[in-house]
């Protein structure tokens, strides 16, 4: 599975959707796939996606956000899923493409190549909802059934670790923030 | 009883509430465990507890995107473990972060693993061009917690007040 394929099939889910993105290949290709004013992305401050995310989900209970994270950035921020956790956000799915490297700077592997399992960290930390995914179809079940569930989730996705050729892109970085904030205020 | 100060603390949660903050983010530390308190005990505000203070920033940041008004509480020493997020996450994307830091190792510290701590707080803080203010007195909490509100969302960067020991220790 690529993260591509992931988000492609996935992408109708997300058009009513908080969505707050890291940095690096899921901004590049999501914002590739279409690029809409809900669509937050964080392109730097490692780790704090899903602590953006948590913000967002407990001051608008009403909106059904959704972070995609990566392997790399959960590692910087192990301790963002305890608090995730405690808050418990049931607006909230944190989905963690783990591609076991950090691509972006070199490919180099993180400690998921070797063994640490993100869905059982969440899971230990208290994530009432957590799994582990391999292929397209687990990837959409996974994701609308924890849409269904209307609690929190945290969905890893095993993704090959490809990306695109480039990642800066036409979409300012302040330009994506004050829109994104205006959709929330309009919404 | 704990010599920090219970009428400090309550005079600077007023003066946040007044100034429209609704959710808090905190570590505790000595001198802030009457402000989380009362956050924790009062309906109208969400406090979030974190694991460590850089996550506070992601918080507050997602929650001015979202329309509500944030602060966090930290120790001085929880400023240092949250610049990259300070930098690369409030800064890069002016989001008006207001923080409430700790000045620990000041003058009269008696905890000498407070000491490096509070000698570097100010040149941080000048370093990241982060206007800043001392909160020392309880007659100028209030309009100091309104200007520099002020400042953060007319600016759309962080701001930084210091809780000072003649405010929050009630020992010399």
């Amino acid at each position: 599975m690529t993260r591509f394929d992931a988000l492609t099939r996935i992408y109708p889910r997300l058009e009513d959707k908080v969505v707050v993105t890291i940095m690096g290949a899921v901004a590049a290709e999501l914002q590739s796939i279409g690029h809409r004013a809900n669509f937050f992305y964080l392109q730097h401050a490692m780790g704090l996606a899903s602590s953006m995310g948590l913000g967002i989900a407990l001051s608008r209970p009403e909106h059904q956000v959704v972070v995609f994270d990566g392997d790399g950035s959960v590692l910087m921020n192990l301790g963002g899923l305890t608090t995730l956790a405690r808050y418990r956000p049931r607006n909230l799915i944190h989905v963690v493409f783990d591609n076991e490297s950090l691509l972006s700077v070199g490919g180099f592997p993180t400690a998921t190549a070797t063994g640490s399992d993100i869905a059982g960290i969440a899971a230990a930390a208290g994530v009432p909802r957590s799994g582990t995914v391999r292929t397209l179809d687990e990837f959409a079940a996974a994701f609308d059934e924890a849409l269904n569930a209307a609690d929190l989730s945290t969905i890893v996705a095993k993704v090959d670790a490809v990306g695109p050729s480039g990642y800066v892109t036409d979409l300012s970085m302040l330009e994506n923030r004050f829109e994104f904030q205006k959709w929330l205020r309009q919404h | 009883m704990s010599p920090v100060s219970t009428a400090s603390s309550r005079v600077i949660y007023e003066a946040l509430k007044e100034s429209g903050i609704r959710l808090f983010s905190a570590l505790p530390e000595t001198w802030l465990v009457h402000l989380i308190r009362m956050a924790e005990e009062d309906p109208e505000v969400t406090l979030v507890r974190l694991a460590k203070e850089e996550e506070g920033v992601g918080i507050s940041a997602g929650a001015h995107l979202a329309g509500a008004r944030s602060a966090m509480l930290m120790q001085n020493h929880g400023f240092l473990a949250s610049i990259n997020g300070i930098v690369s996450c409030a800064q890069l994307y002016r989001i008006p972060l207001l923080m409430l830091i700790s000045y620990r190792g000041e003058f009269g510290e008696r905890d000498p693993w407070q000491t490096e701590g509070g000698g570097v707080t100010e040149e941080l803080l000048r370093a990241l061009r982060i206007p800043f203010a001392y909160l020392d007195d309880p007659n100028h909490v209030r309009r100091r917690v309104q200007k520099a509100q002020t400042l953060a969302h007319s600016a759309n960067r962080p701001v930084a007040l210091l809780l000072c020991r003649d405010l929050m220790w009630e020992e010399a």
